[in-house]
């Protein structure tokens, strides 16, 4: 698809590539006045071996609203979240440079803590994950790492957060049950849940809603509407709809690099870039 | 048009016989896997019937092993069979299971391979040389080095001191045990690593996502995910021990007794066999001989009927 239309009108689409470097980094210039971005992202490059997937990103974003990350697939907008809890450390070949900061301090330092870092910024995949251990343990495993409650205490962190993902009326009676009994659209709110009851700041989602049908889909954005006044969330998407109907700010990639960074509105109604406006109007990708 | 037809319906024919024939013959081969099982057991049991005829249950529970006044009993290799598997699985299972970890969780690239190379090497050396290694070499070293060290620290201790008592041989039942715990270790290591593999990469992520540490992710997510085949693999191992024949013989010292010390010698039914059919005489002795047999098919049928039991019980508990 896109090397059609890149050979079709190489003129119009090797052009675009070129300014976004001014218009990304126009949210780290001007950010809003008295309060500091949540996260900022300077010059951020990510290598797989000898492949460069970012290539230099830089923008910033507030806490308390959702980020949507928008672009065809490979653009590295999966990458990027994958650098903000540095998951990609994983696998020894992969490796990033320049900076994430969140409130300021680095999060790429090496002697940032991994797992303080992780407990900070939680993630939800793509496939719903529930860990092999009933519902209730796969809440209390994340707290458990952390803090040593007593056993009401306890219950009640686990259903509070299902109750923030909109869960608990639907398990309340079968919390023993294993985790990997529920549904698909259950299971991947039981993964939301697990993610908030360590109560992190950051929520990373990617494409949370893609292996899902539209009815459990808008039930997660729906949920993720209310999780907007507690956390700072960014969620890579397929699904432009979906990044209009619940973000505050877009960004959109293409091939390793940050397009265009704006408000939601202004990406899909007025985007100042050409490729932008193709993308968002379905003409490529 | 009719001709063709005709030859269609001929073609069609023969392939549906030769279908048929291919058919029964796989149906055959299965059957005759069914066959061996039946004429092993049979001819098991005929050997063994003499000697159960004349010592009937008593035969299970006797220590004495006496050729000489025709009295034979299967205690005390059933014991050394049972004690150098459990030693094998103690020591084994645990560092398979470290191994496993490290070459699935934390080994640096460049070192995987080569690693699982090894592993697999280990795997291939028969058994014989294990027992000529652990004869000349690693039974004086466990002589002039471990065995003194448990004797000195554990012998004098209430209760477990019986275990470490006695001269250090060098040869004995922990001897037999240490090699065999080497001998399994490839093969439940490459099962483990087989199966934590197969754990999702998203899962795994997203237990390193709220922030576990290696351990963690491990022993609350990998290996609750992959018990089935852990178990597998531990009683593949576990099979492998209670039969392993040449390696035992050489290094367990044949002793027909119990020995509540580990330090002393000892036999199993296997070893036992490899002994003994050569120099048997007499039917009763012989005969006894197959009842070991037979006795040692019936102990791996046991532990692999209990690993499926285990299994299928693991399996309700996840489900319900």
């Amino acid at each position: 698809m896109i090397d059609k239309t890149m050979s079709a009108e190489p003129a119009r689409t090797a052009d675009p590539i070129r300014p976004p470097v001014s218009v990304a980094t126009a949210p780290t210039e001007t950010p809003a006045p008295g309060a500091r971005p949540k996260v900022e992202i300077r010059d951020l490059r990510f290598f797989y071996k000898s492949f460069e997937a970012l290539k230099g990103v830089s923008l910033a974003f507030d806490d308390k609203s959702v980020t949507a990350f928008i672009g065809p697939s490979g653009c590295g907008k999966s990458t990027l979240l994958r650098v903000m809890n540095r998951i990609y450390e994983l696998y020894p070949e992969q490796r990033a440079t320049g900076e994430v900061l969140i409130d300021g301090r680095d999060m790429l330092a090496p002697d940032q803590d991994l797992n303080l870092l992780r407990a900070k910024v939680g993630m939800v995949f793509q496939k719903p994950t529930p860990f092999p251990m009933s519902i209730y343990d796969n809440i209390a495993f994340g707290i458990r790492l952390y803090e040593k409650l007593p056993k009401g205490e306890m219950d009640g962190r686990v259903e509070a957060a299902l109750d923030q993902a909109a869960l608990w009326d639907e398990v309340k009676d079968k919390l023993g049950q294993n985790g990997l009994s529920l549904s698909g659209g259950q299971q991947q709110r039981l993964c939301i849940a697990r993610a908030i009851a360590v109560q992190p700041e950051i929520l990373l989602l990617d494409e949370p809603a893609s292996a899902l049908d539209p009815i459990t889909t808008s039930k997660i954005e729906e949920l993720i509407g209310e999780l907007k006044s507690r956390y700072c969330i960014a969620i890579v998407t397929h699904n432009m709809q979906q990044a209009a109907r619940i973000s505050d700010r877009t960004a959109f990639m293409y091939l390793g690099e940050l397009i265009e960074f704006d408000d939601t509105a202004t990406i899909f109604t007025h985007p100042s870039n050409k490729m932008t406006e193709e993308y968002v109007t379905g003409r490529f990708g | 048009m009719i001709h063709i037809d005709v030859n269609i319906a001929g073609w069609a024919r023969r392939h549906n016989f030769l279908d048929a024939l291919f058919r029964a013959g796989t149906a055959g081969f299965a059957i005759v896997v069914l066959l061996l099982l039946g004429a092993v057991l049979l001819a098991l049991v005929r050997g063994a019937w003499p000697a159960l005829a004349q010592f009937g249950a008593g035969f299970l529970v006797t220590e004495a092993w006496n050729p000489v006044k025709d009295r034979f009993g299967a205690l005390a290799p059933i014991y050394g069979t049972l004690t150098t598997a459990a030693i094998a699985m103690l020591v084994g299972v645990p560092i398979s299971f470290g191994i496993a970890v490290f070459l699935t969780e934390t080994c640096p690239p460049w070192l995987k391979r080569p690693l699982g190379i090894a592993i697999e090497l280990l795997a291939g050396i028969p058994s014989i040389i294990y027992g000529i290694w652990g004869l000349f070499i690693f039974a004086p070293f466990l002589q002039s080095t471990l065995q003194p060290f448990l004797i000195a620290t554990h012998g004098e201790l209430p209760w477990i001191g019986e275990l470490f008592a006695g001269p250090p041989f060098g040869i004995g039942v922990l001897t037999a045990g240490l090699v065999l715990a080497i001998m399994v270790l490839p093969f439940i290591t490459s099962i483990m690593r087989d199966v934590f593999e197969t754990v999702p990469p998203m899962l795994r992520e997203s237990a390193y996502g709220v922030g576990a540490t290696t351990w963690e992710v491990v022993w609350n997510v990998v290996l609750p995910y992959t018990r089935a085949g852990v178990v597998g693999g531990v009683m593949l191992g576990l099979g492998r021990a209670l039969g392993e024949t040449m390696a035992v013989t050489f290094v367990i010292g044949n002793a027909h007794r119990i020995s509540a010390s580990v330090l002393a010698p000892g036999t199993t039914i296997s070893a036992t066999l490899a002994n003994e059919f050569t120099e048997a005489i007499g039917e009763l002795y012989i005969s006894s001989l197959f009842a070991l047999g037979l006795i040692l098919f019936a102990i791996t049928f046991i532990v692999l009927a209990l690993a499926r039991l285990m299994l299928a019980r693991l399996k309700r508990q996840a489900g319900s």
